[in-house]
């Protein structure tokens, strides 16, 4: 089992939900994070001024797959979240000791 | 009076009254979320603080007889014997002595002391409003005098606005810059309330101009719409201003813009007629807008601009007055420079130099008073963590189950 963790651009969420799930997935978490890369930060104006803001907002999506299906889940978000611009995001892949269904006991892929 | 003048009157000290929430809202929006509730509290608090102190002692001080021109003397103390039309009277200047120390929480937002504040409003609105209050609008006062023809302010460009402007200028050099000014982002939390506050405002400030006129009359007709140009032309001005330096319009462009129109006519929004409001926006707008960046240059922390936008634009406001004022309106051939009115530009110009300095001198002596006593500032945690929940023990926004 892989845990996939994407950063993306906020905007992108959804082109990237629709294709984790024509891609059969069938869950994930999604939060509003915020940091920053390559890109660095971003500039506002307030009243005329300029401000350097070192952090950039950015949404998580954690997804859980079977080994099979780690290497298509990860193809579909890279695809689904580019823009070519700086700033797409990253997208990390751990490996996953097990997992549990709380509702009935199903450990492993079984759970997922 | 007649019941027409007496309900507009009721009804613009409530509009006027209306502005300080407003005020609040306008200054909260601006800080960060961890300082809200401080923010809003201070002008709340304000409120409370300005009327007691009105009915007891500040009322008399500004209207009571005066005392060589200088100040109101006891008589009116409690109120004794204000009724009927004078305290009508009473009830409409108590809003805008509310609204003028509130003023000041905009410049020391964010780093001082709940206490210090509230000494610092008792003090000022003790020592500094009713001198300056007794030499624009008191019976006899100084002003009235100055080089025989007067100097005029409508609604409050001395009084009000130059008068708290320099007092903020001068609490923040006391104070010290929030930690991290000049170099992290401090951002306004919400904007949204802002723009809410400055509508309060913009809609209190009908009742701040064209209640002046103290009737229900042609005055205060003239009033409401000058108040109206200036506001707006004061917004496009500033946004067309940044828009050519920044390359966007913003939302906090538009609200300051149009507060500095505002504050622009006050002092002559029933001296002047309608198409000299459109200069007095729009010279407030852009100058204002140049103005609120001299505090990067200066590296004093006036937090919101209270500097750049009511000093700047009252002293703006009261000079234009000085230039443009008509004597259609001023009567007894007072008028503006333009028409050879060098004896009122004159009175103009020394009424404004003289509430900066005795305005000036005064909050820098309060406001090291308190430093010495109590201290102004919040300790660097409380500052850090945010003044909402370590002074106040409570948060703006509970957005989280947990935490």
């Amino acid at each position: 089992m892989k845990l996939i963790t994407a950063y993306i651009k906020p905007f992108k969420l959804d082109s990237v939900k629709e294709a984790l799930k024509a891609a059969g997935i069938t869950g994930m978490t999604v939060t509003d994070v915020s940091g920053f890369g390559r890109q660095s930060g971003q500039t506002e104006v307030y009243r005329g001024a300029e401000y350097q803001v070192d952090f950039v907002p950015k949404t998580r999506v954690e997804v859980a797959v079977s080994d099979e299906l780690a290497d298509a889940t990860v193809d579909a978000i890279a695809d689904a979240a580019h823009t070519g611009e700086i700033g797409d995001g990253k997208i990390i892949v751990t490996a996953v000791e097990t997992a549990l269904r709380i509702r009935t006991g199903e450990r492993g892929d079984d759970a997922l | 009076m007649s019941p027409g003048d007496i309900a507009w009157i009721l009804i613009s000290s409530s509009l006027v009254l209306f502005m300080t929430p407003g005020l609040a809202l306008f200054y909260g929006g601006m800080v960060r979320a961890k300082n809200v509730l401080n923010m809003l509290m201070m002008n709340f608090f304000t409120i409370s603080i300005v009327t007691i102190l009105w009915v007891l002692v500040t009322y008399s001080l500004i209207f009571g007889d005066s005392t060589g021109g200088i100040i109101g003397d006891f008589s009116k103390i409690g109120l004794d014997g204000v009724e009927g039309e004078e305290l009508l009277g009473a009830i409409f200047q108590l809003t805008f002595a509310i609204i003028t120390p509130a003023l000041i929480t905009g410049a020391i937002a964010e780093r001082m002391k709940f206490s210090a504040w509230v000494a610092f409003a008792a003090l000022w609105s003790l020592l500094v409003y009713p001198f300056v209050g007794h030499w624009t609008w008191g019976d006899g006062g100084w002003f009235h005098d100055l080089f025989n023809v007067g100097a005029a302010d409508f609604a409050g460009g001395l009084v009000v606005h130059i008068n708290a402007g320099i007092a903020a200028l001068v609490l923040v050099m006391v104070l010290g810059k929030r930690r991290g000014f000049g170099r992290e982002a401090i951002r306004p939390h919400s904007l949204p309330l802002t723009l809410l506050g400055t509508g309060i405002l913009w809609f209190g400030w009908f009742g701040f101009n064209a209640g002046s006129a103290g009737a229900a009359d042609f005055g205060a007709i003239n009033a409401w719409m000058t108040t109206q140009v200036a506001a707006s032309v004061g917004a496009l001005g500033w946004v067309v201003a940044e828009w050519k330096k920044t390359g966007k319009p913003t939302t906090l462009g538009a609200a300051s813009g149009a507060v500095a129109g505002l504050v622009c006519i006050t002092p002559a929004a029933g001296y002047v007629g309608p198409m000299a409001a459109l200069a007095f926006g729009a010279v407030a707008g852009v100058v204002c807008f140049l103005a609120v960046s001299l505090k990067f240059k200066y590296g004093y922390d006036d937090s919101l601009d209270v500097v750049g936008v009511h000093l700047v634009g009252g002293i703006v406001g009261s000079l234009l007055l000085g230039i443009l004022g008509d004597a259609t309106f001023l009567g007894d051939g007072v008028e503006g420079l333009i028409y050879g009115g060098l004896d009122f530009f004159s009175a103009q110009v020394v009424a404004i130099l003289a509430t900066m300095a005795f305005s000036g001198v005064m909050s820098y002596i309060i406001a090291k008073a308190i430093d010495n006593t109590i201290g102004l500032r919040a300790s660097e945690q409380e500052e850090l963590e945010g003044l909402d929940i370590t002074l106040h023990e409570e948060r703006g926004y509970v957005l989280s189950e947990t935490a």
